[in-house]
């Protein structure tokens, strides 16, 4: 087509009657738990907008846990009814495998916001009190001290976050996938900003963060834009439906699908789009990387499982191949690289690079094992994530917590509960059977070797076996070794002052109690009885669209 | 269904000795060990009804069923996983081993010194929780259910060795750890990969044993040979056969005593045991393609464990390399494909359980009064401990399977079925019993004959009269005229410096004080070492003598094995039962 036939062109579509608007029918129905989290948002600012201080810390966490839980049971009721439908004129889909996704996510985001609450281990909570404040400011050293009330501004940014997150697996179209992605990314980038000590690198990694999401949401939205020029719509059904009558370019279709599932595979950390993962992992306030281990992973790769099923399953010969070399790359990356870190947070981060190359073989075996295996793993491995994170913020040194490795040594001695439900995380995160974790990687590989990636699972054994090294190396730490000489440095209070002081445990807050409690009996329960649960979890095919 | 009860309760009886004793922390010491030890000797007495309800059973019923005193639950319905248990011969024997050995060491650690900041409660739970997923291994009749417990296995192991063991336990229960990880997750890609394969000839895919078996010769044999590639090193990690066996000694070494002789006696059989279960049965064509490679590692272990075990320098690691000679034995024998190679195979299983257990425990009893593992800080025990002596000696006999011990029954088994179909096998496989004498006899003899000498008979401050250690019950120290005789001794160069004692000598300096002073210092076995002895010294002589009871219950085993794998007894048979079917 010419220039000339462009500008000639445009006058005619000015000129030419306009459609009516036909208000596309919109099923609330299904919605609802998408619009019970993102109105509790709404709710949740006009709380922090007029409510005194003093109330809004025990407002908002009410209003966030009963949002949550209303979602929850919302999506209980609609899974038990078969409520299933596509609305928005095609936009939205709702069938049972969003349910159940949206059942895991829920599940994994209340002890994600109940992690947020907790002000006990860290007096005043994680985040910051003032986050305008510059720096080593005199306003920010009081603002510092300043432990109650807490800043309460994060739980209506976890709840758009969380909003966010619950429209990825029901979008149908590729522009409310976009939004998605941005409307669950924005919160969290701020999130991670907000660290209440080592303000610095928690704010450097929410720059590194931000960046790089947007970055990536350029390259999606140019996937976005190949996709819409070969399908001439963004809708995943017509993306299907042209792919299959395979009459337009090729270019388009491949270049469009590889942009965008580079989009997701950077939200899901997949290696090798993981680079930002250790150093937001590791900046962040630990809840807010509790909160993104978990359910941004649960998103992603919900998200992903929509995708691949509904938009690209015609054209699996292509991009299967390279999905496999990726998860190969990713299981490689996070483990080899896991050997060498003695940060916990970083640690945890490259575990959660190759875990999400595990992920990835339930994703490309597009198999309905595979869909509901992926499900059953993101739930047992975001519970042992967050349980681990929350761990984590009890182990303290200084002013801080105690991420490295070394500050473990002996907790098996001084918190012997802790240091067991630490070490069965571990196992659970390496596959040792009788924990959750274990019936996650059998399920996932299952459908791996089903679909015939025979290679692809033996990789993933031998990367299990080496991100093992590392978890062991947690658990020699802690039970074999002997805690570091605990001199000077404590106070009347049992608080160590200092950096260089010895690291101590709290006592944990009954928010965080909680927490470690539904992790250790949910890693336990589903190693041991996973049996109804893996029905639950049960991902039909083919998904609406 | 479920006709029996006694395996269910073989698996929990332990685990529920576990918590018990876990939960005792308050108690007193001599109370926890006594609980432990009572669940212990209950589980004993279900594991001899479970025998003896085998035996009468024997030959009635349905004859074909290869399990009996079956249990089944579903456990996980949406991968076709039941919670199954049954014994054939093979593991009733095995189960009864680790019945019989629990007890005994749980005895010989009773007053086991641990590192500071442990109990022996710990100890105990740990102990028992151990037995229970052993039986689990062996009781399993579901492939995942097998893989579970070969899992699970690990980790009372994995705290045995890394809280309760010697200078390097971390180290030792890491490379144990990994070790058996890997070979474990190679399995479960095997596990997975017979599921699938099972997926393409049934309806849906399975784990149950027996349906696997009933279609193994529909898996295509290149699926097999992938599936037992990964089976295979698994088995070979925990056996262990040669190039994998690294892990063992430092495990083996650094690992308490009581840990370590189930570590040897039991764990390790698991490899060889998956060998008849899973491999053999389940893979046919891939093991009979394959079985020269297992054979060619068991020989190659054979010989050099039996060289390298001469070559050691302490006594643990001494005992370990000794196993892993006779772990070649034993796989030789599965993949020698006789029916008296694999009754042997399973004899031998349970004889190295006993003859070993023995032989590691009365290491252990002398490595706790001399305080070294070190051979060269030990001489002429015998004078000073004559029944650690003789108790030594009946070990070493066992080890090089005298005519008389056990050992001798399963391993002429073994050998005289590798030689009708393999003779030139079996012929290399001999020079391992000249070897065994070697390295066992050299050892017993600097040990325990010759003059009384070394820092772990005489202790390295002997001779100083300040530091001289009291013991109870004999005299003090050595007589004032004899001191300048002992040498006080660095630890390690023990041989060359430490002065000779030879009462006979130097009769005319106090000779019976200072003998004795040593005597009294070393201390011969005490009426509970001796307790915990004597039944492995009891059934090393009487299964050396008549082990029919125990090859009445294997050979069944062994020739369905047999019709399994789809080979027949070479013709003519030196001797011993034609298993018809077969190829």
């Amino acid at each position: 087509m010419s220039a000339l036939a462009l500008i000639s062109a445009a006058p005619a579509i000015t000129a030419a009657p306009t459609d009516p608007i036909v208000v596309p029918p919109v099923n609330f129905g299904v919605l609802m738990p998408m619009l019970i989290v993102l109105g509790g948002a709404c709710v949740a600012i006009l709380v922090e907008a007029f409510l005194p201080r003093s109330a809004r810390y025990t407002a908002q966490v009410v209003l966030g846990i009963v949002v949550i839980g209303a979602a929850l049971a919302w999506t209980v009721y609609g899974g038990v009814n078969d409520d299933y439908a596509v609305t928005f004129s095609g936009a939205v889909a709702v069938d049972a495998g969003t349910y159940v996704m949206w059942g895991v996510l829920l599940v994994l985001a209340i002890p994600s916001v109940l992690m947020m609450a907790d002000k006990v281990s860290e007096p005043g909570g994680a985040f910051v009190s003032q986050a305008a404040a510059q720096v080593g400011s005199p306003r920010d050293r009081v603002a510092t001290r300043v432990a109650a009330p807490m800043q309460t501004e994060v739980f209506p940014l976890a709840l758009f976050a969380v909003g966010g997150m619950m429209v990825f697996p029901a979008a149908a179209d590729l522009v409310t996938l976009f939004v998605a992605l941005e409307v669950l990314s924005l919160p969290l980038y701020l999130l991670c900003g907000l660290a209440r000590r080592r303000r610095l690198i928690s704010q450097e990694a929410a720059v590194k963060y931000f960046l790089l999401g947007a970055f990536t949401s350029a390259i999606f939205v140019y996937g976005l834009a190949l996709l819409y020029g070969y399908a001439g719509s963004t809708r995943f059904a017509t993306i299907a439906q042209q792919s299959r009558a395979g009459d337009s370019s090729d270019a388009l279709l491949l270049g469009g699908l590889a942009l965008v599932v580079v989009g997701l595979l950077f939200k899901a950390s997949v290696g090798p789009f993981h680079l930002w993962t250790p150093d937001v992992y590791q900046g962040a306030p630990t809840p807010v990387t509790a909160f993104m281990a978990a359910c941004t992973k649960v998103a992603a790769f919900a998200a992903m499982l929509r995708v691949c099923f509904s938009a690209l399953e015609p054209m699996t010969w292509t991009w299967q191949p390279v999905l496999a070399i990726i998860a190969a790359v990713s299981m490689i990356i996070g483990s080899v690289i896991g050997i060498t870190q003695t940060d916990m947070k970083r640690m945890l981060a490259y575990s959660s690079v190759a875990h999400a190359g595990f992920l990835l073989i339930g994703v490309l075996a597009m198999s309905e094992q595979g869909a509901s295996a992926t499900m059953f793993y993101l739930l047992t491995y975001g519970m042992a994530t967050i349980g681990a994170f929350a761990i984590l913020t009890v182990v303290r040194k200084g002013d801080g917590e105690a991420s490295h490795v070394s500050d473990w040594a002996g907790l098996a001695r001084r918190s012997p509960v802790l240091a067991a439900s630490m070490s069965l995380f571990l196992l659970s995160f390496a596959g040792i059977p009788l924990t959750a974790g274990f019936i996650a990687k059998l399920s996932v590989f299952t459908a791996g070797m089903q679909a015939g990636y025979g290679w692809l699972v033996v990789i993933a054994m031998v990367a299990t076996a080496v991100t093992a090294f590392f978890y062991l190396r947690i658990v020699v730490v802690m039970y074999f070794s002997d805690p570091g000489v605990e001199v000077g440095g404590l106070s009347a209070d049992g608080r160590s002052r200092g950096a260089s002081d010895a690291p101590y445990v709290v006592v944990p807050g009954i928010l965080t109690v909680i927490v470690i409690t539904v992790a250790v009996v949910i890693t336990l329960g589903l190693g041991l009885y996973p049996g109804p649960v893996l029905d639950l979890l049960t991902v039909p095919l083919p998904l609406l669209s | 269904m479920n006709d029996s009860l006694y395996l269910p309760i073989l698996l929990l009886l332990p685990l529920a000795g576990s918590v018990v004793v876990t939960g005792m922390s308050g108690a007193p010491a001599k109370t926890v060990k006594l609980t432990a030890l009572g669940f212990s000797v209950v589980e004993l007495g279900v594991a001899i009804a479970l025998w003896v309800a085998y035996r009468s059973s024997m030959g009635t019923g349905d004859t074909a069923a290869p399990f009996r005193e079956t249990f089944s639950v579903d456990w996980i319905p949406s991968f076709g996983v039941s919670f199954s248990l049954g014994v054939d011969g093979i593991s009733l024997t095995m189960i009864a081993l680790i019945a019989v050995l629990v007890p005994i060491v749980l005895g010989a650690s009773w007053e086991e010194k641990l590192p500071a900041g442990r109990t022996i409660g710990g100890y105990f739970a740990l102990l028992l929780a151990l037995q229970a997923a052993m039986i689990g291994v062996f009781a399993a009749t579901d492939v995942f259910v097998f893989y579970v417990m070969f899992e699970v296995m690990l980790i009372p192991m994995y705290f045995l060795i890394g809280a309760f063991g010697g200078v390097r336990r971390a180290y030792a229960a890491t490379k144990f750890f990994l070790y058996s990880l890997l070979g474990g997750l190679l399995m479960l890609a095997s596990v997975i990969g017979l599921y699938v394969a099972s997926g393409n000839v049934l309806p849906s895919g399975t784990f149950d044993w027996e349906a696997l078996r009933s279609i193994a010769s529909q898996i295509p044999e290149s699926t097999q040979m992938w599936i037992f590639a990964g089976f295979a090193i698994a088995f070979a990690i925990k056996a262990p056969l040669v190039p994998l066996h690294t892990w063992l000694p430092d495990a083996g070494a650094e690992a308490p005593i009581g840990a370590g002789t189930l570590l040897v006696g039991v764990l390790d059989k698991v490899g060889t045991f998956g060998f008849l279960r899973i491999c053999l049965p389940l893979l046919p064509a891939a093991s009979a393609r394959l079985s020269w490679v297992i054979i060619l590692l068991a020989v190659i272990g054979i010989v050099y464990g039996a060289i390298v075990a001469a070559g050691q320098s302490d006594l643990k690691r001494f005992v370990t390399f000794t196993s892993i000679a006779h772990f070649g034995f034993i796989a030789l024998g599965v993949f020698a494909f006789t029916t008296q190679s694999i009754a042997g195979a399973a004899l031998y299983m349970v004889n190295h359980g006993i003859a070993t257990g023995l032989l590691f425990i009365v290491v252990g009893m002398l490595a706790a009064r001399g305080g070294s593992r070190l051979i060269g800080d030990y001489g002429g025990v015998w004078k000073v401990a004559p029944l650690l002596g003789g108790m030594f000696l009946v070990a070493s006999l066992a080890t090089i399977a005298m005519p008389g011990t056990n050992s001798f029954i399963s391993e002429f088994l073994v050998l005289i079925g590798t030689f009708t179909r393999y003779p030139g096998w079996a012929v290399i496989a001999t020079i391992g019993i000249v070897l065994a004498a070697v390295y066992m006899l050299w050892v017993f003899q600097r040990t325990m004959f010759g003059p009384i000498r070394g820092v772990g008979v005489i202790g390295d401050d002997f001779g100083l009269d300040a530091r001289v250690p009291v013991t109870v019950g004999g005299p003090a120290g050595p007589s004032s005229t004899g001191a300048p005789e002992y040498q006080p001794a660095t630890r390690g160069t023990a041989v060359s410096t430490a002065a000779a004692v030879d009462p006979a000598e130097d009769s005319h300096a106090a000779p019976h004080s200072r003998a004795a002073a040593v005597r009294a210092r070393f201390g011969d076995l005490t009426g509970r070492e001796i307790a915990v002895v004597t039944p492995l010294v009891v059934l090393i002589i009487l299964l050396g003598v008549y082990p029919q009871p125990v090859l009445d219950v294997i050979n069944p085993t062994a020739q369905r094995t047999m019709v399994d794998v789809g080979f027949t007894d070479p013709v003519p048979p030196a001797a011993g039962p034609i298993v018809g079917g077969g190829q």
